[in-house]
């Protein structure tokens, strides 16, 4: 980004005043944004903070007290949230990595010449347009115990002998949700892949072919190198996306308690039992995790960058 | 990902062994089949779901809780589109989506523009604090927020309105929208604009009649992925909605389950009409503006 | 490259095209269907409002809003109601239905009078919440107390707090066993099962010879996902069988006991042997579909049930019957207590009209008309005394079933935990149905409750 270098008018006369006037142009330009970073974000997350060291509650008659450390300590031993914690980090990983695996065996696809290629492109966003609710209303019927598809195709080619409750059985819970998942974000995965790729310009390949070298060395030696900015963009994309991850859990499990990612987890005891000072000590617990995740990623490009 | 490579480009093998099946017409079959085989399997893992859906919508309620299972409807009814439609929660379910998503849409385009004009055109103190300030917030939990933004939502009378959704979707949407505009702003030559200036225009103008045309397509990729995702959300809608005559589609797409009074409770084939109905206008969205979309996506978010 | 999109934009005509082509044919055929429809469903018309002169006269043209069932027939009959309502008085009703989950119904009602909003003015409220809502609702008193006289004395109570009437009975909800006479029949069993063993026992034989035909058939059903359902349903198994009540009457948490351990792990060992694997995601819901598609021998579910299964397009019509649920090898059978009030919203801008609409919704027709077109159980004991009535419309009212011992829900303990407290429950009993054993799961959910009683 700070590459690029901004083109701004400056004729050198009258330097000083023009840039002055500029600097307020900018900042005029940028207050409506500014005002709802501000509103949105920064206002409610510093509330949130606060409210974290409260003990507010949602149905309260009685008012509202400051608690000090005492939300933060009462979370360090609710296995609730550490176990929610596990479950969202399984599932991060689990999805991401399909995704990603998926996504570019796709992208490098719809990346190359072929009959039909525009169809498939939109093909593949389909999944993607679907709204996730949506989605996992899909996928809860089709892997309904009883009447579900999956089921029956599974029987069918004699991979099980009955039919198996994907969504109950604990053994296979979490599967069905990342089954979703992938289903449904892979195409986005695929989306910022091929972008990337696109950027890569085709004279590499011709002259890499003069060289002789065969597609697996091109792809070793020129499309993922120049393919690591778009890499990292969706894995950070990704993965912090997956961290958040409520509607898909939501819609399979609602309550449930081994199930529970920290969002649901989040969200039950905020808006569901009315605990708004706790809660929000999860949710700063919640934001610190994700920080540490893109720490962990700025930390790891730099050190392979080094 | 080696793997990936190799079944992408089947020619990865001994490039005499290539060159050799290459030559020959049934040779270059086999060498292009895994790589049908591949696309086909693609297209089938991306569209059979919704199959599944169209095919669960068109069939007769009582018939989807019928085993064996159907592949295809035999007989097709549409009492399931009709009963959705009829289900008033689910049209104005449309209505406020399309109400909340275009707003949403409109004013992050507004406001992430002429930030995108500041932040790419112009050189002052304080630019690049401001740019990782919205980066930042492309990496903001929105749940970690929920609490507070509800109790703001409250204060500003706005529970429970579809205001409550415009006001919060802007978290997500606003800081991508600048983000892909900013880079579209700064790859754009500068004669243009300076040739303005010498003209006498002034910097609105500039932006309006200069620079805006210009960056049209990133403002249809960013819009539309702005829509998107403002059509999808689903927790602040459920955490802020409270009337069915304010649901959102999503909200509306999970409550068919109660919303009946039909022997069976889970009304599948209604909720797989809603699904169709609603997911068809996204579908012919992307497919026309399928190309948009990786352009402006090239162009913009990646590269940065 | 310009063929590529044109083709794109064909395939999106195509798309916009079919659309239109179901909206449209959806339009033309709606009328006939809407037709049919309503023949279906009109067995009985809605009683008349009396007096509704008067109310005409007071209210006409004012719009409520009503937030009413949304399982089995409930809506239809919500519907049926405020339609006659509105045609007698002129007062619009809006009827709203409540999530199926009544844990979500809970905090959609919560967080409307958290923020003051006079988005409702009548709400269905479950018997386990006049506790933590009265401070947001209307006292009935002064306007209904006369009415209230004719329901049941323990219901009335449970809807007073702090000598204010907060909610109106409207009907009352039990959990009995429902079982296959055919089948019992068919295996070589002359009555029910009395204790949960054999339940279970018969369950499994039922169960082995009948999925020789229909591979989706299983023995028992009952509601086991994570929900308010799961504690009601828990609180059968535990109080039937020596277990205690998860919290006694005094406030003393009893949960971590012997036998209420053995019995949670009676029923972690039948999930998926004699109960689909996939119990442990039914509400009421799932549970009445399997029973009325034929594809269970036993359920455990309310009375609403019972019409359903009677119904024309049931599978099971005629061939099934209720008992009291069985009970542990030492205990005895009981039910818990369910049921639904109707309450008016303290921030409701309308109250005057509301309260003439409960009095309606309240009233010994009503409730009567209710009884036959949705087998719920009337909260007013002189239709339940009226045998001819009972044994025409509501054999589940005869007093082998209805006079079971009630368990209740720990909610007057809890107050306005409850809600909190039940999710505890449910919660962990959740946990040992999909697996982890009962010792492993109580001492924890006994801290939990603990907590929330001191």
């Amino acid at each position: 980004m700070a590459s690029v270098a901004t083109t701004a008018p400056r004729p050198r006369r009258r330097r000083t005043k023009l840039q002055r006037r500029q600097t307020r142009i900018a900042w005029l330009l940028l207050l409506p944004s500014l005002a709802v970073v501000a509103g949105v974000a920064l206002y409610p997350l510093g509330r949130t903070i606060y409210e974290s060291f409260t003990n507010q509650e949602f149905l309260a008659l009685s008012p509202t007290r400051w608690v000090g450390l005492a939300n933060y300590r009462e979370l360090i031993h609710d296995t609730l949230f550490i176990d929610s914690i596990w479950e969202t980090i399984k599932f991060t990983l689990i999805t991401v990595g399909f995704e990603f695996a998926l996504g570019l065996v796709i992208a490098l696809v719809v990346n190359s010449r072929f009959r039909g290629r525009g169809v498939m492109r939109a093909v593949m966003l389909v999944p993607w347009a679907i709204p996730t609710v949506v989605a996992a209303q899909m996928w809860k019927w089709m892997l309904d115990d009883t009447f579900g598809v999956i089921n029956d195709l599974f029987m069918r080619l004699h991979l099980i002998a009955r039919p198996h409750a994907w969504i109950a059985d604990p053994s296979t819970s979490l599967a069905s949700v990342c089954a979703v998942d992938i289903w449904k974000t892979t195409p986005f995965v695929a989306l910022l892949l091929l972008a990337g790729l696109q950027v890569i310009p085709e004279d590499l390949y011709e002259a890499a072919k003069v060289d002789g070298a065969n597609v697996l060395q091109q792809f070793r030696r020129i499309t993922l190198p120049l393919l690591k900015p778009a890499i990292l963009v969706t894995l950070i994309f990704r993965t912090l996306d997956a961290l958040r991850v409520f509607d898909v859990f939501y819609v399979f499990f609602g309550n449930r308690p081994d199930t529970q990612t920290m969002a649901i987890y989040d969200q039950s005891t905020i808006v569901g039992d009315g605990h708004v000072g706790y809660g929000s000590a999860v949710s700063v617990a919640i934001f610190a995790i994700i920080a540490i995740f893109v720490v962990i990623y700025v930390t790891l490009n730099r050190v392979r960058e080094a | 990902m080696t793997a990936a490579g190799q079944a992408v480009r089947p020619a990865a093998r001994p490039v005499s062994l290539g060159r050799r099946l290459r030559k020959n017409p049934l040779g270059r079959l086999a060498l292009r089949a895994p790589f049908y085989v591949l696309i086909s399997a693609i297209f089938v893992y991306a569209l059979f779901p919704f199959y599944w859906v169209v095919r669960s919508s068109f069939t007769p309620e009582g018939r989807l809780f019928q085993t064996p299972i159907q592949y295809f409807p035999s007989h097709p009814t549409l009492a399931n589109y009709r009963g959705a439609l009829s289900a008033s929660f689910f049209t104005d379910a449309l209505l406020n989506s399309a109400i909340v998503a275009g707003s949403v849409t409109l004013l992050s385009l507004a406001i992430g523009s002429s930030a995108a004009f500041a932040l790419g055109r112009f050189k002052f103190h304080g630019r690049s604090f401001v740019l990782y300030l919205v980066l930042s917030m492309t990496i903001f939990p929105q749940i970690a927020i929920l609490g507070a933004l509800y109790t703001t939502i409250t204060r500003l009378n706005l529970y429970d309105t579809l205001g409550a959704l415009i006001f919060s979707y802007l978290i997500f949407t606003l800081p991508f929208t600048i983000w892909v505009l900013t880079s579209f702003m700064r790859t754009l030559p500068g004669d243009l604009e300076e040739a303005a200036y010498v003209d006498g225009a002034t910097p609105l103008q500039v932006f309006w009649k200069v620079l805006l045309p210009l960056i049209a397509p990133g403002l249809v990729t960013t819009g539309l992925l702005a829509f998107i995702s403002a059509w999808n959300e689903y927790l602040y809608a459920l955490s802020f909605i409270q009337s069915p005559n304010h649901y959102t589609v999503p909200l509306a797409i999970t409550s068919f389950v109660s919303k009946t009074g039909s022997a069976f409770a889970v009304p599948w084939g209604q909720i797989m009409a809603a699904t169709v109905i609603i997911t068809l206008p996204l579908i012919v969205m992307v497919l026309v503006l399928q190309r948009r979309i990786i352009a402006g996506l090239t162009a913009g978010a990646v590269k940065g | 490259m310009k063929g590529n999109r044109r083709r794109g934009l064909t395939l999106a005509t195509i798309l916009a095209a079919a659309l239109a082509l179901v909206v449209g044919l959806n339009a033309a055929s709606a009328g006939t269907a809407h037709a049919k429809k309503a023949t279906a469903t009109k067995a009985m018309k809605a009683p008349k409002v009396p007096n509704a002169k008067a109310i005409r006269a007071k209210y006409k043209g004012q719009t409520i809003t009503f937030v009413g069932d949304s399982v089995g027939g409930g809506h239809q009959r919500d519907m049926a109601l405020s339609k006659q309502f509105t045609k007698d008085t002129g007062i619009k009703v809006k009827v709203v239905p409540h999530p199926a989950a009544s844990d979500a119904s809970y905090s959609q009602l919560a967080r409307a009078f958290s923020t003051h909003s006079s988005s409702i003015d009548v709400a269905m409220v479950d018997v386990v919440w006049p506790g933590s809502f009265a401070p947001f609702l209307v006292n009935l008193k002064p306007a209904l107390g006369k009415q209230a006289k004719i329901h049941a004395a323990g219901i009335v109570k449970n809807d007073t707090v702090g000598g204010k009437l907060v909610a109106m009975p409207w009907f009352g909800d039990y959990g009995m066993l429902y079982y296959r006479t055919d089948l019992l029949k068919k295996y070589g069993y002359s009555k029910p099962p009395t204790t949960w063993p054999q339940l279970f026992a018969m369950a499994k034989k039922i169960q082995a010879g009948e999925r020789a035909s229909n591979p989706n058939f299983s023995g028992f059903v009952f509601q086991g996902n994570a929900y308010e359902g799961l504690t009601c349903n828990a609180l059968e198994w535990l109080a039937s069988s020596g277990g205690g009540t998860f919290i006694d009457s005094k406030g003393k948490v009893t949960i971590n006991n012997k036998n209420a351990r053995n019995i949670l792990n009676l029923f972690r060992s039948q999930i998926g042997v004699s109960t689909p694997r996939g119990v442990t995601t039914y509400q009421e819901g799932e549970t009445h579909t399997a029973f009325i598609d034929g594809n269970a021998a036993f359920m455990r579910n309310w009375p609403y049930a019972y019409s359903l299964a009677q119904a024309k397009d049931s599978k099971v019509k005629g061939k099934f019957a209720v008992a009291p649920l069985p009970h542990g090898t030492r205990g005895h059978s009981v039910a818990t207590v369910g049921g639904w009030q109707l309450a008016v919203s303290k921030y409701s801008k309308h109250k005057g009209a509301a309260i003439e609409f409960v009095r309606y919704m309240t009233s010994m027709p009503v409730e009567k008309f209710d009884t036959i077109t949705n087998s719920n159980v009337p909260t007013i004991p002189a239709l339940a005394k009226d045998k001819a009535f009972v044994k025409k419309y509501a054999p589940y009212l005869s007093p082998a079933t209805a006079n079971v011992p009630r368990a209740t829900r720990p909610s007057s303990v809890l107050g306005t935990k409850y809600n909190e407290g039940s999710k505890d429950i449910y919660q962990a009993v959740s946990r040992i149905l999909n697996g982890t054993p009962a010792q492993d799961v109580l001492p924890g959910l006994q801290s939990q409750l603990q907590a929330l009683v001191k």
